[in-house]
This record gives structure tokens, C-alpha cells and sequence, in this order.
């Protein structure tokens, strides 16, 4: 626990004195700033016409959270698929190659420590970005009156979504000492989570039911209608945990290759 | 203190340590030599831990670096072939970091940290970045953290390659300080620097011991270098690769010169 803890508090203060970090930040917020003002003008435009043609009913039906918190949320989450690998690429890529990985290795302390460090910091990181954006629903707060308890499942799955992606870049950059290899492999594994149930939609048997399941967005969708579901919530914490695990045991395999 | 058995290491169908053993007495300095791809790196990486052997094993104080991993790999100070250096941190804070790794307790972390930037003449750039130091401090920085936690074991990979001739003095006479009774090991392939830092001296050439030898059995009037060249060219000799040619070579240098 020790050993953990002073890997994480070491990788975390290297995410706030490296440029990439504050590029990814800088672009999810700002990226996430103009979905958030599209969304809010397509929102303006209906009520517009709407009140001009003067059906009441309608407009008790528009809804911030279904028509902008929902939408921004799916769009943040696509929007972490691209930059999540960028974060998570150099964390073990780069101590391959420069050689750091010798002291971390021979250093009196267990791989899982070195995992679990790594995790911690890029997961926190990572929190503090989700909770930056946290400033979209703010702002709805002020100047309408959107569903919190919404848009909290929303934001929770999202951070849930992004630990995943997190998870899935630390093992991706433990297979290789190439950062751009390390990027490019957790994109495309991310970009398939997202796809892998495609085929499935057509309808069919266990495998295609299997597929379905293992589809991020299937369980991202869910939580970010409000409905914190346990089998969602779990899904993600085994996806961590798989992904944890295959990253301990890449980093383990030095030990007996 | 440190005892090598019949170390092999094979990288697919290519064996870099063929059956290698010799032992290190405590307080020795032992002197590791070979000419470039003997595998000198790959054997100080198994006595460290970083990778396994394919046979054989390492004995550190009565510790098996495998069986053992965690218990040996606290008495061992490692200087891998490129100082482990995080280029992004500062000094101090890096060996503050190294020292917590190696399990130096958090109230003598402070201490430990002095008293090393002290004895390798680092006090001065305690506040500089790894990353801008030049390549002699960075080798000071690395023998600095070999050093942090006390180690009765020391591995030293070619401490003072590529350094200038005055780094290279001071250098010495720190690998020299450190002795008392600690045991070194450090591989280089500069002759002088064997006989003026060691007290023992194991020559590999090609995956193979050529010669293990106290410095003080090896007779006077004879150098190392004659040494050196004597044992590599026996070496080479009973590796069988037509020995005639090789002396009809050398004849020919002879008459030609």
C-alpha cells in the first residue's frame, strides 16, 4: 500500500508538470464547451418554434436533461475515446524507454504495487477532468431547471466510462515501449468496445447477446438516462478489474521471459 | 555475499551467458570485464532481478534473486547501463522518490536523501531538473539512488562510460569511497579502471568466464591489458574458429609493420 502510494503520488505530480495532460484537459473542455453551446442553441430554436406555433403541451415536453445534458454526454464520451489514449500512452511506454522501467523493476516492491500506483494517478487525473466538465450542468442550474439526480447518473457513468478507457491505455502501453503504438492500439480497442455489438443489433443468438453485453455504450446509454443500474455498475468495475489484472500480469511477464 | 551459479540466458536461439559462475566476497570490489556484447549488461540484469535467467541462479547474502525476489532486491544498489533518471523531476525530489521505492522510512528519507547529494557532489544541483543535467551529473544523480538506502550490495553497470577523463576520476574515487564493506561489482571495459578500483577482476568474453583472478595473483610486469588480451585469445582459441587463420593474421600484421 505504502509502495502504491508513493507511485501514485510521484505519477501525479508528473501529470501536472507534463504538456500532454493539459492538452487533453484543455481540448475535453474546450471541445466539450462547443457541443454544450450547440446543443443549448438547437435546444432555444425548438422552444422558438414551439411557442410560435403556440402548442403548449409540446413544450411541457422539452426536456434540458433528454436534449442537452444526454447528447453533450454522448459526445463528451466520444470525445474521451480520442483523448484518453493520448493521456495514458507514455506511462509505462516511456520508463521502457528511457530506462526508468530497470529501477521500478528492481526496486524491493511487487508489480501490482507498480499497476495500482500507475492507476491511481491517471485515474485521479482523469476524475478531475470529468469533474471540470461538471461545469455544463452548472450553468443549466442557473438559468433553467434540469434534473440533478439525471444528470449525476450521467456524470458518474461518464467517469466510470473514462476509468475503462484508463484501465485499457495503461495495458495497452505495457505491451510496448512505442507511445504511438501504445495510442493507437487502446484507440482501436476502444473504438471496437464501442462497435462490438453492431452485428448483434440484427437479432440472434448467445453470441450476439454476449457481444451486446460487452458494448460500452449499451451500459453508458442506460446510466445516462438516470437509471444507476448494479449490473451496469459492475460491468464497468470488471472491465477495470480485467484490464487491471492483463496490465500486472504484462508488466509481471519481465520476470519470467 | 553475492554468488553466481551456472547463470545462462538465452534470447531464442541466440545464448548470451553461456554457464557462467564466479562469487564476490564482502567488501570486494570486483571488476566485471569483456569486450562490447560479452553480456556483461545481461548477466548484472539477472543478478539484479530485472529478468530471469534461463538456467542458473544468483545467491545475494544467502538469497535467492528468484525464490526470494523481494528480500534480495532490498540489499542490492543498481546503476543500470543509463542512469534510471525521470527528466521531468527535480533531484532531490527524485531521490526522495527512490528512497521511498527502496524502503527507506519516511523519517530518514530527508537524511538519506543529504547525505547521498553530500557524498556524490550533487548538493549544489539538489533544485535542478534530471533532464538538464549534464551527462556526468546524471551519472553522479544515478549512483546517488544505487546508493540512497545504504546497500551491502552494489551493481554498477559501466559507471563511467562516456565521461571525460576528469568525470572519470571523480567517479572513481567515489566507486572507491563507497567501498568499506560493501561488495561492488561493476562491469566496465577500461582496463585501468579494474586495476586501480578493484581487488578482483572476472573477464567474460562471449557468454563465457575467460578469467577470474585476484588483481593481486596477477604477476608484476605483466598489465591487464596483456592479461586481458591473453585470456580472450584462449577463450577464443578453445571456441575453436580456425585458430591457424587467426595466428596467420596476425603473422601477417607482424611482417607487414
Amino acid at each position: 500500500m505504502r509502495n502504491t502510494l508513493t507511485i501514485a503520488a510521484k505519477e501525479l505530480q508528473g501529470y501536472f508538470v507534463q504538456p500532454v495532460a493539459y492538452v487533453v484537459l484543455t481540448v475535453f473542455l474546450l471541445l466539450g464547451g462547443w457541443f454544450f453551446f450547440a446543443m443549448l442553441r438547437q435546444f432555444d430554436e425548438m422552444i422558438q418554434i414551439i411557442q410560435m406555433m403556440g402548442q403548449a403541451s409540446e413544450l411541457q415536453q422539452m426536456n434540458l436533461n433528454a436534449r442537452v445534458i444526454d447528447p453533450l454526454l454522448h459526445d463528451l464520451s466520444i470525445v474521451l475515446v480520442i483523448v484518453m489514449p493520448a493521456l495514458t500512452m507514455r506511462v509505462f511506454a516511456e520508463e521502457k524507454r528511457t530506462g526508468t522501467y530497470e529501477l521500478l523493476l528492481t526496486a524491493p516492491i511487487r508489480t501490482g504495487e507498480v499497476v495500482a500506483g500507475k492507476f491511481i494517478a491517471a485515474a485521479t487525473f482523469t476524475l478531475i477532468m470529468v469533474a471540470a466538465a461538471w461545469i455544463f450542468p452548472v450553468i443549466l442550474m442557473i438559468f433553467g431547471n434540469p434534473e440533478v439526480g439525471v444528470m449525476f447518473a450521467g456524470y458518474l457513468a461518464l467517469a466510470l466510462l473514462a476509468l475503462t478507457f484508463v484501465a485499457v491505455g495503461l495495458f495497452t502501453s505495457s505491451l510496448t515501449q512505442n507511445q504511438i503504438i501504445a495510442a493507437i492500439s487502446s484507440f482501436g480497442l476502444l473504438i471496437l468496445l464501442y462497435v462490438i455489438s453492431w452485428p448483434a443489433e440484427a437479432g440472434g443468438g448467445t453470441i450476439w447477446s454476449i457481444l451486446g453485453y460487452l458494448s460500452l455504450p449499451e451500459h453508458f446509454s442506460t446510466m445516462v438516462r438516470g437509471v444507476i443500474d448494479t449490473k451496469d455498475i459492475v460491468f464497468f468495475l470488471s472491465a477495470i478489474l480485467l484490464a487491471l489484472f492483463l496490465t500486472q500480469r504484462s508488466v509481471e511477464s519481465a520476470r519470467w521471459r | 555475499m553475492i554468488e553466481v551459479r551456472d547463470l545462462t540466458k538465452s534470447y531464442g536461439n541466440f545464448v548470451a551467458v553461456k554457464g557462467i559462475s564466479f562469487k564476490a566476497e564482502s567488501g570486494q570490489i570486483l571488476g566485471f570485464l569483456g569486450p562490447n556484447g560479452a553480456g556483461k549488461t545481461t548477466t548484472m540484469r539477472i543478478i539484479t532481478g530485472f529478468m530471469p535467467a534461463t538456467s542458473g541462479t544468483v545467491i545475494i547474502d544467502g538469497l535467492d534473486i528468484f525464490a526470494n525476489s523481494l528480500e534480495a532486491r532490498r540489499l542490492i544498489g543498481y546503476l543500470p547501463e543509463t542512469p534510471p533518471l525521470y527528466s521531468d523531476m527535480r533531484v532531490d525530489a527524485y531521490l526522495r522518490f527512490v528512497a521511498r521505492l527502496r524502503g527507506v522510512r519516511r523519517n530518514e528519507v530527508a537524511d538519506a536523501v543529504a547525505h547521498v547529494l553530500e557524498v556524490c557532489g550533487l548538493t549544489e544541483m539538489a533544485h535542478r531538473i534530471c533532464g538538464q543535467l549534464s551527462k556526468g551529473y546524471r551519472q553522479r544523480v544515478g549512483l546517488a539512488q544505487a546508493l540512497i538506502h545504504n546497500p551491502p550490495v552494489m551493481i554498477l553497470d559501466e559507471p563511467t562510460i562516456g565521461l571525460d577523463p576528469r568525470q572519470i576520476h571523480e567517479i572513481r574515487e567515489l566507486i572507491r569511497s563507497f567501498a568499506g564493506d560493501r561488495t561492488i561489482v561493476l562491469s566496465t571495459h577500461i582496463l585501468p579502471e579494474v586495476s586501480q578500483i578493484c581487488d578482483r577482476v572476472v573477464i567474460i568474453n562471449d557468454g563465457r568466464i575467460a578469467l577470474e583472478e585476484q588483481l593481486s595473483d596477477i604477476p608484476a610486469g605483466t598489465t591487464l591489458e596483456e592479461v586481458f588480451l591473453a585470456a580472450i585469445a584462449r577463450e577464443d582459441h578453445a571456441a575453436d574458429t580456425a585458430p591457424e587463420e587467426m595466428l596467420e593474421e596476425v603473422g601477417a600484421g607482424h611482417s607487414e609493420a
